[in-house]
């Protein structure tokens, strides 16, 4: 059955419509969480507010888990599905570089879109910088292209690459998950937020 | 009646609450589309079509630009995620204006001036958007996305992008705390 569009049961325009309410429901979702306040988004690196870690987690073991079980009721096709390809140094690297703009402007692409959309002029400035960002490395493509095709593995799953079953890794994930929240909520009393 | 700090707290959603919707409409995109969610890629899809209307050679002499307008045919800003991201503008504007919080401002702590915060929003956002196009995503397309399919690519992305945010925190704390 799914996924619908790549299985040709929905026409691309009606993808493509759905594509628009699949949006509204992230960023209502981003938004009513918290997400349109940079204050808020950092507060994760210092201790005072780890919603980041709380909603970003909780959401890849939802999904993970609902496409664990939709493949195994037969529901969904994973092989139809898109799976980000690995390319080991451009994804540290980048990684690294999205890292440092991150603490530096307090907004992911994501948020800031949300931050824009209820006002926030910070947020609007830092969507400025994307397109500068993105333009910055097109432009520039001939300089990282090595760097950018290096150490191509393929489109590896995690927990082949631990030598674990998907349903095992989906646990320890879990696990990890439940100790970081954990963390996080002792951090939250221990250090102090103000109102904003 | 409670203090202006805990009303103010809860008109945000549970974040675990938050999480587990985050996660279905996640899931509704891979069941739906076949792909995950994104933000950074209609960014560039506007970039493209900016720069084929202002000057077709000048997309030609960009490789980067010239291999994506030829796996997107047509018109580049006819893709998925921009019409993903016109919704998550529409959303977020829904959600924000039933809360109250429509307000035109500049956020920042009370230690810095606005000016100092868009000096850093700004330089954010070119290291971001930067950093999204050498990774080949962001936040939402490869770290979340990537990790629900367990894309080890996108575990890696995310590793990279907290720790070294983690990592930078101490640095950058005046502009936080």
């Amino acid at each position: 059955m799914g996924p619908l569009a790549p299985n040709e049961i929905i026409s691309e325009d009606t993808n493509f419509l759905l594509a628009f309410f699949i949006g509204i429901a992230f960023g209502w979702v981003l938004e009513s969480s918290g997400f349109s306040s940079s204050r808020k988004l950092a507060g994760v690196f210092y201790g005072y507010d780890a919603v980041v870690l709380k909603v970003f987690f909780t959401a890849a073991i939802t999904a993970m888990l609902g496409l664990l079980f939709m493949s195994l009721f037969g529901w969904i096709d994973l092989n139809l599905v898109y799976i980000n390809p690995t390319y080991l140094t451009s994804a540290i690297v980048g990684g690294v570089v999205m890292g440092a703009g991150f603490i530096m402007g307090g907004f992911c692409p994501g948020t800031s879109f949300c931050g824009a959309a209820i006002g926030k002029i910070d947020a609007m400035v830092f969507i400025g910088g994307l397109f500068i960002g993105i333009y910055g490395f097109a432009f520039t493509y001939g300089w990282w292209e090595k760097l950018y095709l290096a150490k191509y593995l393929g489109e590896p799953k995690v927990s082949e690459v631990l030598g674990l079953s998907d349903g095992v890794f989906g646990l320890l994930l879990i696990l990890v998950a439940l100790a970081m929240f954990a963390v996080a909520e002792w951090a939250e009393k221990k250090f102090p937020r103000e109102a904003y | 009646m409670t203090t202006t700090k805990e009303t103010r707290a809860n008109r945000y959603l549970n974040p675990y609450l938050g999480g587990v919707l985050l996660g279905l409409v996640l899931l509704s995109a891979n069941f739906i589309s076949g792909r995950g969610l994104g933000a950074s890629g209609a960014v560039k899809s506007v970039i493209a079509f900016t720069i084929e209307k202002a000057d077709r050679n000048a997309a030609g002499k960009m490789p980067f630009l010239n291999e994506y307008a030829e796996s997107h045919s047509g018109n580049p800003l006819k893709t998925w995620l921009v019409f993903q991201m016109l919704g998550v503008v529409v959303g977020g504007f829904l959600s924000g204006a039933l809360a109250g919080r429509l307000k035109l401002k500049v956020e920042h702590s009370p230690g810095i001036t606005s000016r100092r915060r868009l000096i850093f929003a700004l330089a954010g956002g070119i290291l971001f958007g930067f950093g999204s196009q050498l990774g080949r995503g962001c936040t939402s397309g490869s770290a979340l996305s990537g990790m629900a399919v367990l894309s080890l690519g996108g575990f890696v992305t995310m590793m990279a992008i907290f720790g070294t945010a983690f990592m930078l925190a101490y640095f950058f704390r005046k502009n936080w705390i």
